[in-house]
């Protein structure tokens, strides 16, 4: 059905898409394979009308079309569900529905249009009350409306990225029954996803980029993990690491009682949350992205305030701290959001590392910077966690996501925290970056460091927690054994069901 | 065929200096055509702004005693603009350092030199500090808009100092002009080469020193750049952003009530009606052009300075409005900010053949 030859894209000074080639037949669920940069946004992008190739074209039905707006793609059925979603959380269903068509007469008929929709809801067995307004909905209900709107518009090309991230293993795998469903209508569907177990189940082909290359597509059957994995990585170089079975203390370094946060709407993002972290423990707290894992972070490293509860750090009740005072106290943080608020972006990497240290007696006389101190404090964290920082002077932003990650991370573990709350530490990064990030967590747990790692990634948390505690509105559902407890088991408890 | 604007790698060294020259010489170029439309031969004008402004020693001191002022608000303002604070309201803050200089002056009755003109240096540096420091408070406090607060404070100020010297602080022998008695001999500063030079510019010098140094050097400098950088991260760090947003703010508004001091103390010799022709305004422009260094401050403050000092001649000499002058700010900030545009951006004109 449609057919990419070819195409090239550059941006001064990178070639994000070289000579890029692939197809897709009509009721085909096709997968995009790569790691971050390797050209999968960009290409969707040229997809979808945002970009322009300098090079090759882009056949619908054997004719090439020019797409030079999102308007053009729709207007050729090819549509696209994107990670952020595209709604107004004010507005009701219907009314975010409606915002997406287009040749809407005048005058019309809520009633007509509603039965519309309403078949659409029927046909794939969505559960979706039309009137109810979006942010009251689930995430999974939210990612229905993206995809309703699309299938209101009749498109015949259906583009997700990463769709399963936001989503738990249940809701997931309701996604994977309508997409299939949509296969059987005909429908094709390019799928983006970093999680190899989805890729598996639910490709019929696979297109492997690289480096801005696509370099090879493989039919169902010619494929397993292995060799996607050897193929997305290609030469490149993996940390290797053992978990170490170390000895987790039963000394407690944080004990969480009580705790509850309201946010601004006056709505409790935590709620009578028990925890207790031990020293040396990676504790890993699963959940759907929104349940109150934000809050928690935030509070502990006393960006947010608790309405009610303690949070005790060793002796000292560290519940009404700054931030500044609970990083004495020896928390240390990875935040979720590490560009806006992680990172000076115009400063450069020897200032971004010594942003939480600035004042301290090492890296000043007086009132005046010890440049020379702060350089050298640089070359000791980029040569220690292999950061890519290009020429010094460079300012933080040129670097790449995994850099600006690591820089993060070498700062936060540079006063050597008794605790570390990382917030989902490794999304975004490719595996090479990811392992690494792994490997420092599971290094400072040899060494007594204590971690909290919030993810929603279960591979990882299974990979390397010591405990698992899962988070379900606020709650805490319950804590269980990385080693004991399957995936089903853990995707339950993160949609609120039973408990150990 | 369409125009396409892309983000530049890397610009050259040369092409980065060299631009805001260029700028300056189209700035010259259009203002020529309207200085054809008043009548007046550009090249000639031009060669009478630069002799008048710096062909001779009687033009160049003019020249610097206006640049003084200039730097002192430039300074104050490019030091909020580093933390992405908008203080437009230099002109607000000269004017109220003026009159806390002028109040030292004409009431202290200090007689000593040095203690006169420490105390009035300290009147003016909290006068403007605090007038500044209301808004700072009010954008800490509650994220005012600190934009409209300094502004609109311009006015009560400038209306203040009016009711002043038209009022209680009018000199009783100064034939119901709108300004105050002449202050002694203690507060005046020094005036050298026989011409309107006075201490205040070497003062302004070393201002600028010390902003330098505190900004490149020092860790509250540090700190002021981060939170200008990233608000939320500096929180995240741990700084206290609230505090360092008021403290900027008051010492943004101190310096440039510090320029008051120097108008009243090394010129004027007297509060009067319009102590600042609106200095605290072009300081924005200067605060811009300057980009973030208070070396840029002093350079930028003195071809504002010849400008100035041209832009009168030009008005006597051809009896242009001073409009002109204003016009011809405007034109150079214009082709400055755009030669901004094209260090970070390339044009290029993109033909579609192929996608029409």
């Amino acid at each position: 059905m449609l057919q990419i030859e070819k195409i090239r894209k550059t941006f001064p000074g990178v070639v994000a898409l070289d000579s890029v080639s692939f197809s897709i037949a009509p009721g085909e669920i096709h997968t995009l394979l790569g790691e971050n940069g390797a050209g999968k946004s960009t290409l969707m992008n040229v997809l979808t009308g945002l970009y322009r190739p300098e090079k090759g074209q882009i056949l619908l039905d054997g004719a090439p079309v020019t797409l030079n707006s999102p308007r053009d793609s729709l207007g050729l059925g090819i549509g696209m569900v994107h990670q952020h979603f595209m709604l107004v959380p004010a507005h009701s269903v219907f009314e975010n529905i409606l915002l997406a068509l287009d040749n809407i007469p005048h005058f019309f008929s809520r009633k007509t249009l509603k039965k519309k929709i309403g078949n659409v809801i029927r046909e794939f067995d969505l559960d979706l009350d039309l009137d109810a307004p979006v942010w009251r909905l689930s995430i999974g209900a939210q990612q229905w409306i993206e995809l309703i709107k699309l299938l209101m518009r009749n498109c015949r090309l259906l583009i997700l990225d990463e769709p399963t991230a936001v989503l738990t293993p249940q809701e997931s795998k309701r996604l994977f029954i309508v997409l299939g469903k949509l296969k059987e209508q005909g429908k094709s569907i390019i799928f983006i996803s970093h999680k190899m177990r989805e890729v598996m189940e639910i490709s019929d082909r696979v297109t492997v980029l690289k480096k801005g290359r696509s370099l090879t597509t493989l039919q169902r059957g010619d494929f397993d993990e292995k060799r996607l994995a050897s193929l997305m990585i290609g030469e490149d170089q993996i940390p290797q690491w053992e978990k170490q079975t170390h000895v987790v203390d039963d000394d407690v370094v944080l004990q969480i009682e009580n705790l509850s946060v309201h946010n601004d709407r006056g709505l409790s993002d935590l709620e009578n949350f028990d925890l207790s972290l031990k020293r040396g423990e990676i504790l890993g707290i699963a959940g759907v992205a929104g349940n109150g894992q934000k809050a928690l972070a935030e509070v502990l490293t006393g960006l947010k305030t608790a309405t009610a509860g303690k949070i005790l750090a060793g002796e000292d009740d560290i519940t009404d701290s700054t931030a500044k005072r609970s990083y004495i106290a020896g928390i240390a943080h990875i935040p979720e959001d590490r560009k806006s608020i992680g990172i000076a972006p115009d400063m450069t990497v020897d200032d971004n590392l010594i942003m939480k240290s600035f004042k301290s007696r090492a890296f000043r006389n007086w009132i005046f910077q010890d440049r020379k101190a702060i350089r050298s404090n640089a070359e000791a964290k980029i040569d220690q966690f292999a950061i890519k920082a290009g020429p010094a002077g460079n300012p933080v932003r040129y670097l790449s996501g995994g850099n600006i990650q690591k820089v993060i991370i070498a700062r936060e573990l540079s006063e050597r925290p008794a605790v570390l709350v990382a917030l989902y530490p490794t999304r975004g990064l490719d595996i090479g970056s990811a392992e690494y990030v792994h490997k420092v967590m599971a290094d400072g747990a040899a060494d007594g460091m204590s971690t909290l790692l919030i993810s929603e990634d279960l591979d990882e948390l299974l990979k390397i927690s010591d405990r698992i505690a899962v988070m379900f509105r606020g709650r805490l559902i319950g804590c269980v054994d990385p080693l004991k407890t399957s995936r089903e088991e853990i995707g339950l408890m993160m949609s609120g069901e039973g408990a150990p | 065929m369409r125009l396409i604007a892309e983000k530049r790698e890397n610009s050259s060294r040369l092409f980065r200096f060299s631009a805001p020259f260029v700028s300056v010489l189209i700035a010259l170029f259009v203002a020529g055509f309207l200085l054809i439309f008043a009548g007046v031969n550009p090249g000639e004008a031009y060669v009478e702004i630069f002799r008048e402004a710096l062909g001779s020693s009687y033009g160049l001191s003019e020249t610097l005693v206006k640049t003084t002022p200039l730097i002192f608000a430039g300074l104050g303002v490019s030091l909020a603009f580093r933390m992405q604070i908008w203080n437009i309201g230099a002109e607000g803050q000269i004017y109220m350092g003026a009159m806390g200089a002028s109040w030292v002056a004409l009431f202290s009755g200090i007689q000593n030199h040095w203690i006169m003109l420490a105390a009035m240096f300290s009147a003016a540096f909290c006068c403007g500090g605090l007038w500044a420091g209301v808004a700072g408070f009010l954008r800490a406090k509650w994220r005012v808009n600190e934009v409209i607060i300094t502004l609109l404070m311009n006015y009560i100020a400038i209306l203040w100092v009016d009711y002043l010297v038209y009022g209680p602080w009018k000199d009783p022998k100064g034939f119901n002009f709108p300004l105050t008695a002449q202050f002694s001999d203690a507060a005046r500063f020094s005036e050298y080469f026989d011409t309107r030079l006075h201490s205040g510019f070497f003062l302004a010098l070393f201002c600028a020193l010390l902003i330098y140094l505190f900004m490149e050097r020092t860790i509250w400098g540090y700190e002021i750049k981060v939170i200008g950088s990233n608000p939320k991260a500096a929180q995240y760090a741990g700084m206290k952003t609230g505090m360092a947003i008021f403290l900027v703010l008051f010492l943004s508004g101190a310096i440039a009530g510090i320029a008051g001091f120097s108008e009243v103390a090394g010129l004027q010799h007297r509060l009067q009606h319009g102590i600042s022709p609106g200095y605290g305004y072009t300081a924005i422009i200067i605060a811009w052009l300057a980009k973030r260094s208070a070396l840029g401050v002093v350079i930028v403050s003195f071809l504002m300075g010849v400008l100035l000092v041209g832009g009168d001649s030009l008005q006597i000499s051809w009896q242009l409005p001073v409009a002109f002058v204003y016009a011809f700010q405007g034109l150079i900030l214009f082709f400055l900010l755009a030669s901004d545009f094209f260090i970070q951006y390339r044009v290029r004109l993109k033909g579609g053949r192929a996608n029409g």
